[in-house]
């Protein structure tokens, strides 16, 4: 039983990381209605940006700062830029946009910063959280950053006027437009917040996984995973979805005889599979109905 | 939580493509069938074996037509059916000594079969929910073959090593000309089935699904026998093309069919034109030779290079191939008018 | 009287296919139009044309201006509210909130405020159920969401497509008395684009007759109602 709950209270610490990047997932599937596999790569540069400041000498904060910024603005010059011009192709090739977008950022961050893994900072420290062995003071403070990002979308887009005008563009384009929203804009917005999530999903997961191109594969997937697990269309289930991602990612690996660590993803995925077979929508998710 | 649930009117999430548009002319197919004859006999080994790799490639991305284009159901997976194709028809050979043909139309069925059964928990799911369904699967496969329950059979890690058939009766041909020209005809074979089954009855049941599942359904189709035979067909045409890879390249091992063979047969698809069959083999040169082009351009930067050629031909063309054929046949008309 | 909006030579296409054929009419200021016809003849792609939601040629001037170029949401910022087929609320919004985006381009905050007051006095059904989910409205109740939610925008035009339709008749006859009133006393150009060509009649001054994306006849609402053509195709009798 002991086992049982610390391989549940670990997988809550690495499911942190997960719910972080699946609110930068829910973020851009908000606005464009489906989701952007490149995510973790710009979340991964942005991570390297910080970095680079911090390496010129700019403090933490102050490159958490600046690197928020830049990830905001870099997320809706690449929407204006690459994916403006393909509103009106068909989804899949908007897909093959996105594969393409990822080739792009995650073979030029290799080129600027080769693949050897760094160290990349924390400002909460890392030692035992309350003496506990299986939380660190770092991936406690990550937790806390999720809950005040999702407390603070969650004021975004129930009690701002720029909330509420992105809600109505995802729900009814046409409808928002008629009532004098500027569609293309919100979607640009989207992604910019969504850049800008990421980029603190990277800085928060880079202490534990350690900075390299590759870094942000498997949490994308996991954070995928954890937003479809959630419900899509909310930011609340997102999280509990990471969370729900880690603990079972945890317990497959430590129960299920015979699986290494290759086959935890796949298995991960599969359990998520099996929820939405019973409930398509997600556990939080607004079931969608589907008319002729 | 919400009470009331949001009523979509979904738009398809693969566009109709024109029945007229699914196919080529007569006369094109003939003109592209007699230089797939021809230009073999003028080239060197290397040469066949890259277009022996085009075709199997091609066949791959026809199932995914078949299954995406097709029946509306979005795969990131079919690098998993090609790899069970791959090790039956490896294992056959090496562990049974079966002759190298047969192993063909045994690893087509296995891996409908295998196609069908997945078919049946992924008709609850659709669109991106699929898509991580069939990614899964995907990312699954590599991690199986490795497993060391099988190793006796698969190899393990390192995979087999599958002996290249000589051409029969004595023909004087090298075994990659012969090899070529054996993928030749059964690419044929599979491409006339495709175009066939496309437009028969099942093909209409799966172009109703893919346009509007549910009236679909009200018209009285049997959608879940549609959804899970296009899955089957689909598998069962990867299966094959990745038994004729694995006689072709010569060995099989897990790490060769990772998801970026799923990605890539996927882009494939899309740079030939979602749902135009003879765009397969346009998609097919565009997944083998553009990676060689991209690299060649810059060694470290070989991914960004690829990326943004790939950005440059979904701007220029964003419905593939396809497109371009379009325009190329009404420029034909105007000009056959004047 | 001034012609607030203007139409010449419109021709309208969903693809190939071309829905109007040259349609000129013209809105006086301050006047309740309709504009009738039977279905397929093309009003709901008239009143889309106007807000260029759909591919046209030709004019198409607002006070004096060409709008024909323009992006819907800025033909909407002029003051042209436009509700459409179907309703086109936020289903999954609240009451209040389908509100407050009618009025998402004003910077008015207490104006807005007062707005919303105000629409609760017109529809005071709005104002029990102000936040529930739209979806959880009836049609009727729906539709005056609907019309609340254009009327946010202060709007000089509004344009409105088929707004009796699906909605019972006592319903509709307070749906039109509403928006008669706001026509005299809010001063709010309507055009009115109908199947029920009975109550539109009754509520409008002018009126058009449209057939296969063409004008055929216009007129004051008397002279319409009064045709021997029109009581035989429209009226029924």
């Amino acid at each position: 039983m002991e086992l049982f709950t610390n391989q549940v209270l670990a997988g809550i610490a690495t499911g942190a990381i997960y719910a972080c990047m699946a609110l930068a997932v829910v973020m851009i599937y908000q606005a464009i209605d489906h989701l952007n596999f490149a995510q973790g790569e710009m979340a991964m540069f942005s991570t390297f940006i910080a970095w680079q400041l911090m390496q010129w000498g700019v403090p933490y904060w102050g490159a958490f700062l600046l690197t928020l910024v830049f990830s905001f603005c870099g997320g809706i010059a690449i929407e204006r830029l690459l994916f403006k011009p393909l509103a009106k192709a068909p989804i899949l090739t908007n897909v093959a946009g996105f594969i393409a977008l990822y080739a792009i950022i995650n073979s030029s961050a290799g080129l600027i910063w080769d693949f050897t893994i760094k160290q990349f900072p924390t400002p909460f420290g890392s030692s035992p959280f309350l003496g506990s062995q299986l939380i660190s003071t770092h991936q406690a403070g990550m937790i806390g950053v999720t809950l005040v990002l999702l407390v603070l979308l969650f004021f975004f887009f129930r009690f701002t006027r720029m909330g509420l005008a992105m809600r109505a563009a995802a729900s009814l384009p046409e409808s928002a437009r008629l009532v004098g929203i500027n569609t293309s804009w919100m979607i640009a917005l989207g992604w910019g917040m969504a850049a800008a999530i990421g980029s603190i999903a990277g800085m928060m997961i880079a202490p534990v996984v350690f900075l390299e191109p590759n870094m942000m594969l498997g949490v994308l997937i996991y954070g995928f995973a954890a937003a479809v697990l959630g419900g899509l269309t909310s930011p609340f289930g997102a999280v509990i979805g990471g969370f729900l991602v880690g603990i079972f990612e945890n317990l497959a690996g430590t129960y299920i005889p015979g699986i290494g660590n290759e086959l935890k993803l796949p298995i991960a995925l599969a359990l998520i599979i099996t929820v939405l077979v019973v409930k398509p929508a997600g556990l939080f998710g607004r079931p969608i109905v589907k008319r002729v | 939580m919400s009470t009331v649930q949001e009523v979509v009117t979904e738009a398809a999430v693969v566009e109709a493509v024109p029945k007229k548009a699914m196919t080529l002319g007569y006369g094109t197919s003939l003109v592209m069938l007699a230089l797939l004859i021809l230009v073999p006999l003028f080239v060197k080994n290397f040469v066949i074996f890259q277009l022996t790799m085009l075709l199997i490639y091609a066949l791959a991305v026809l199932a995914l037509n078949i299954l995406t284009g097709g029946s509306g159901q979005f795969s990131l997976g079919q690098s998993a059916f090609y790899a069970v194709g791959a090790y039956t028809s490896a294992i056959l050979m090496e562990h049974a000594g079966i002759n190298y043909a047969v192993t063909l139309p045994i690893a087509g069925v296995i891996c409908f079969g295998f196609g069908f059964l997945f078919g049946q928990p992924a008709l609850r799911l659709s669109g991106v929910y699929l898509a991580l369904a069939t990614f899964a699967l995907a990312t699954a496969m590599p991690q199986l073959l490795k497993l060391g329950y099988f190793e006796y059979w698969t190899g393990g890690v390192q995979g087999l090593v599958v002996t290249k058939p000589d051409a029969p009766f004595g023909l004087p041909m090298s075994q990659d000309m012969w090899l070529y020209y054996f993928t030749l005809a059964v690419s044929v074979a599979i491409y006339v089935f495709s175009v066939n089954l496309l437009k028969s009855r099942s093909g209409r049941a799966f172009m109703a699904i893919r346009d509007n599942e549910i009236a679909a359904s009200a018209m009285g189709i049997d959608v879940a026998l549609y959804k899970t035979l296009a899955f089957g067909v689909s598998a069962g045409i990867t299966g094959v093309a990745g038994a004729l890879g694995a006689i072709a390249v010569q060995f099989v091992a897990p790490d060769s069919y990772t998801i970026t063979l799923a990605i890539s047969l996927f882009l494939g698809m899309v740079v030939g034109g979602v749902g135009w069959l003879p765009g397969s083999i346009v998609g097919s040169a565009f997944i083998i030779f553009v990676p060689n082009i991209a690299e060649g351009i810059s060694k470290g930067l070989s991914g960004a290079v690829f990326g943004v050629l790939l950005f440059l031909v979904i701007f220029l063309v964003p419905h593939g191939a396809r497109q371009v054929a379009m325009v190329a046949q009404q420029l034909i008309g105007k000009l056959r008018k004047n | 009287m001034t012609r607030m909006l203007n139409v010449k030579d419109l021709r309208a296409y969903y693809g190939q296919v071309q829905a109007l054929h040259g349609l000129e009419f013209g809105l006086n200021e301050g006047s309740l139009t309709t504009l009738l016809g039977a279905n397929g003849a093309g009003k709901t792609t008239t009143l889309r044309a106007i807000c260029n939601m759909v591919r046209t040629t030709g004019s198409i001037e607002f006070d004096g201006n060409a709008i024909t170029g323009r992006s819907t949401e800025n033909i909407v910022r002029l003051g042209i509210a436009h509700v459409p087929q179907g309703r086109g609320t936020f289903t999954t919004m609240t009451v209040e909130e389908n509100l407050q985006l009618g009025s998402i381009t004003r910077g008015d905050k207490a104006g807005i405020v007062s707005d919303i007051e105000r629409m609760y006095d017109h529809f005071p059904v709005l104002k029990q159920r102000h936040t529930q989910q739209a979806g959880t409205l009836s049609g009727g109740e729906q539709q005056m969401l609907a019309v609340a939610r254009a009327l946010m925008l202060r709007p000089r035009l509004m344009l409105l497509d088929e707004p009796s339709f699906g909605l019972a008749p006592l319903i509709v006859r307070d749906l039109f008395r509403i928006l008669g009133k706001i026509n005299r006393e809010d001063k709010v150009t309507i055009l009115v684009v109908e199947q029920n060509a009975q109550l539109a009649l009754e509520l409008a001054d002018q009126a058009y007759v449209i057939e296969t994306g063409r004008i055929v006849m216009s007129g004051s609402a008397t002279e319409i109602a009064n045709n021997e053509d029109v009581r035989k195709s429209y009226l029924g009798y």
